[in-house]
């Protein structure tokens, strides 16, 4: 893991110490409330429905115990007992006091934290695969990457005054964990023909009222090009990005009205102008962070574990959740363990303080004191010894944490919706626990198999419902919550959209209309397809047939009722 | 108006013309649109001048009048409306080494990124200027000792000073 020397800490130091004045300039009236406003927010600091909430940044997702413990100290002290993992890989507090944010930022610098624009129009917190380091089909880790860019991110001279937020993803894997087509920036980590290693360079990507899949703006990027092509890319749009509408203003509207061709060209122009060598990263500085994700010391030990093997032969709950949550590891005698934060009934994504001292305790034992947070609002223990799963399991299920549903139809996305957020149109957390409940029976959970559900409250899409298997959006029509479902969305190498089935629904029917796709899926599915696989092969088309014979039948029902 | 550079708030020597005729009316150093440029130069060969424009405008735009202006003034509408940062960055890019100026409701809180980016001084409106005075600019550049840019501002990037250690270790 990285860990700060004297200048990350004097700069995070500082920037607490420059907040803390920012605070007391608002209360003294030098600073108005609108002037405030993306001040606090670069911060991390919103105003929500109830309070006001703080986003703690989880830089490419990568925790140790200490920093868990103190989030923990956190959450009880200033908060009401717990902390909430989004989508983004943060961590956020929905109850803290203004008057306490400065001393919370003074203890998250303690253990090497921060909130450094986790909102506001600029650079946001940059986010990579849960498994990097670990996965097999790795070019190469993204996380030194990852760090490069939040370090060059952090308080640009020239580009916190975006037109908009402005988010990049960094994967090195084959297999897209990070979601890199709907970021701003996707990177990827690639070799060439020649087998030199860079990057292939996506722009343009997004969700929210407007969903693009991003556009593939170089193909290849010497690796030790990246700041500059990263300034030359930003600078563009600094300068072009409509400020006239912030709907308009992100960086996917842009490339989406310049052309593809047309923005290439313009970024390109303005990489030939800048002066490269002057703003990339030394070679040495590269090396001296990548140092830092050097694996830890592994055992020398066999692929299978004669352990792993017993207990998983008498113990079919652990057998299970073995199964369904570990993800293979490079190393042999290893696995990555993912840790779902979706309990039936939780709200998807919630963590107590009581768990994360648990949790830092299991991953300072078992896994080289290091742990993920995932953008499906779970965590991940990387590096576990097969021998040892046994007794992390057990020490998992004593602290409410063994959920065996990772990747299933229960594992959802829920974005804070209507409970917590001032823009919602409808509520994303009950639903998701509606549905859970609906399917909580394992054996039916296995037998739909992996299932990717994602619910957003509004149209901005925190909860990615664009990229979900199936997609649940809230809204609010005529007065009523009501729920329009897509299917086929995918954040993947295989990124789309999802298509909409039909009409909107009241939210009590959206469990129902879920298991009438999920009949839909098991009949057409062939041999040991997943759902995705069956979509991508039929089309939304009998999922849009299944759901209107579901929808007509509740309006029958619905008839009988009130006849 | 008030004018603040990095020493502290100072006179402004320039005096805004809107149009030919009152630009050519003026004793003293002018501060005028650029699309009027050309023809202050031609009129006046040889005095001091400087140029005033959006941060919208395109740098080949401004780029040939770089050599005659002493003066560039970046119209900032708004404190958030970042695209004088980077207009800033091009004009410095060119070459130009005259007074760079922002122009417009800027916040204390963005004085060091608009040093950083290569303006040399801040022209508010009296009513920021009143909210924030002197001294809080004055604060507010330094409460940041280190940046990790390279290329910005006027030291070393954290980048550079960790590669000069490393040398000298
Ligand atoms: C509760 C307070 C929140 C507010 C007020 C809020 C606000 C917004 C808004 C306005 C957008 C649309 C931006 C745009 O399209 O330009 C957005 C997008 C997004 N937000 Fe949130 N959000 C909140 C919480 C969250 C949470 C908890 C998560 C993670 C679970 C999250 C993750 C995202 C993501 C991933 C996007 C989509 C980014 C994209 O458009 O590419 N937000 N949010
Ligand atoms: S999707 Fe809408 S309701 Fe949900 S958190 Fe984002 S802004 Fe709030």
């Amino acid at each position: 893991m990285y860990r700060y020397d004297e200048f990350d800490e004097r700069f995070v130091r500082e920037r607490v110490a420059q907040f803390r004045g920012q605070v007391e300039r608002r209360l003294d009236g030098s600073l108005s409330e609108d002037e405030f406003k993306p001040l606090r927010l670069k911060n991390g600091l919103y105003l929500q429905l109830h309070a006001y909430m703080l986003r703690i940044a989880v830089p490419y997702g990568t925790l140790n115990s200490a920093q868990l413990r103190m989030l923990a100290h956190i959450a009880e002290t200033y908060d009401k007992g717990y902390g909430h993992f989004t989508t983004r890989q943060n961590l956020q507090f929905n109850w803290p006091k203004l008057k306490d944010v400065p001393t919370i930022l003074e203890l998250l610098a303690d253990v090497e934290m921060h909130c450094i624009q986790t909102s506001g129009n600029c650079i946001r917190n940059v986010t990579s695969d849960q498994f990097a380091g670990v996965a097999k089909d790795e070019v190469e880790d993204p996380r030194p990457t990852a760090e490069l860019i939040r370090q060059w991110s952090s308080l640009h001279p020239e580009f916190v005054w975006l037109p908009r937020k402005f988010k990049i993803a960094v994967t090195g894997a084959e297999h897209d964990r990070a979601a890199i087509m709907v970021h701003d920036i996707g990177l990827k980590l690639k070799r060439n023909d020649q087998g030199a290693v860079g990057y292939e360079v996506i722009v343009g990507g997004g969700l929210g009222r407007t969903p693009m899949i991003g556009k593939v703006v170089r193909e290849f990027l010497p690796k030790d090009e990246l700041l500059a092509y990263l300034e030359a890319v930003m600078r563009v749009y600094n300068s072009e990005g409509r400020r006239d509408n912030k709907f308009k203003a992100r960086v996917k509207i842009l490339v989406h009205e310049t052309g593809e061709e047309e923005f290439r060209a313009r970024v390109e122009e303005e990489y030939a102008r800048l002066d490269g060598p002057t703003i990339n990263a030394p070679e040495e500085e590269v090396e001296r962070i990548a140092a830092y994700f050097a694996a830890p010391t592994y055992e020398t030990l066999p692929e299978a574990s004669q352990v792993l093997e017993q207990a998983r032969a008498i113990d079919p709950e652990f057998d299970r959740f073995v199964e369904q949550n570990s993800f293979e590891h490079k190393q042999p005698g290893y696995i990555a363990l993912t840790i779902a934060l979706k309990e039936i009934g939780a709200v998807p994504g919630d963590m107590s303080g009581d768990q994360m001292r648990a949790f830092a305790d299991i991953a300072e034992t078992y896994s080289f004191d290091e742990f993920r947070v995932t953008h499906s609002q779970n965590l991940v223990l990387p590096h576990v010894k097969k021998d040892d799963l046994p007794a992390v399991h057990a020490a998992l299920k004593a602290a409410g944490l063994a959920s065996a549903n990772a990747g299933l139809i229960t594992d959802i996305i829920a974005c804070p919706g209507l409970d917590y957020c001032a823009l919602a149109t409808a509520k994303s957390i009950p639903i998701a626990q509606a549905i859970a409940k609906t399917f909580a029976d394992q054996e039916r959970q296995k037998a739909i198999g992996e299932l990717p559900i994602k619910i957003s409250g509004c149209i901005n899409a925190c909860g990615h419902h664009h990229v979900g298997a199936i997609g649940i959006l809230g809204l609010e029509k005529g007065g009523r919550e009501n729920y329009q479902i897509t299917v086929g969305g995918d954040a993947t190498e295989h990124a789309a959209l999802g298509e909409r089935l039909g009409p909107g629904i009241d939210a009590e029917d959206v469990p129902a209309a879920i298991e009438a796709i999920v009949e839909t899926y098991l009949a057409e599915k062939q041999g040991s397809e997943s759902f995705m696989e069956t979509v991508r092969r039929t089309g939304a088309e009998p999922f849009k047939t299944g759901f209107t014979a579901f929808i007509e039948s509740r309006a029958v029902e619905s008839e009988a009722a009130q006849s | 108006m008030t004018l603040i550079t990095e020493a502290g708030a100072v006179e402004d020597r320039f005096t805004r013309a809107d149009t030919i005729d009152a630009a050519l009316a003026v004793d003293g150093p002018v501060l005028i649109p650029l699309a009027i440029a050309d023809e202050f130069a031609k009129a006046r060969a040889g005095t001091e001048f400087g140029v005033f424009l959006p941060g919208s405008t395109p740098i080949d735009d401004v780029k040939p009048q770089l050599g005659n202006v002493a003066l560039v003034a970046i119209e900032f509408p708004a404190f958030a409306d970042g695209r004088g940062f980077s207009l800033a960055k091009k004009i410095v890019r060119e070459g130009f080494s005259g007074t760079l100026r922002a122009s417009g409701p800027l916040i204390a809180d963005e004085f060091a990124d608009a040093l950083a980016c290569g303006f040399t001084e801040v022209e508010l409106p009296e009513t920021m200027a009143n909210r924030q005075p002197v001294q809080q600019w004055m604060a507010a550049k330094d409460t940041m000792t280190e940046h990790y840019q390279t290329g910005y501002g006027r030291g070393p990037s954290i980048l550079q000073k960790r590669l000069a250690a490393r040398k000298g270790a």
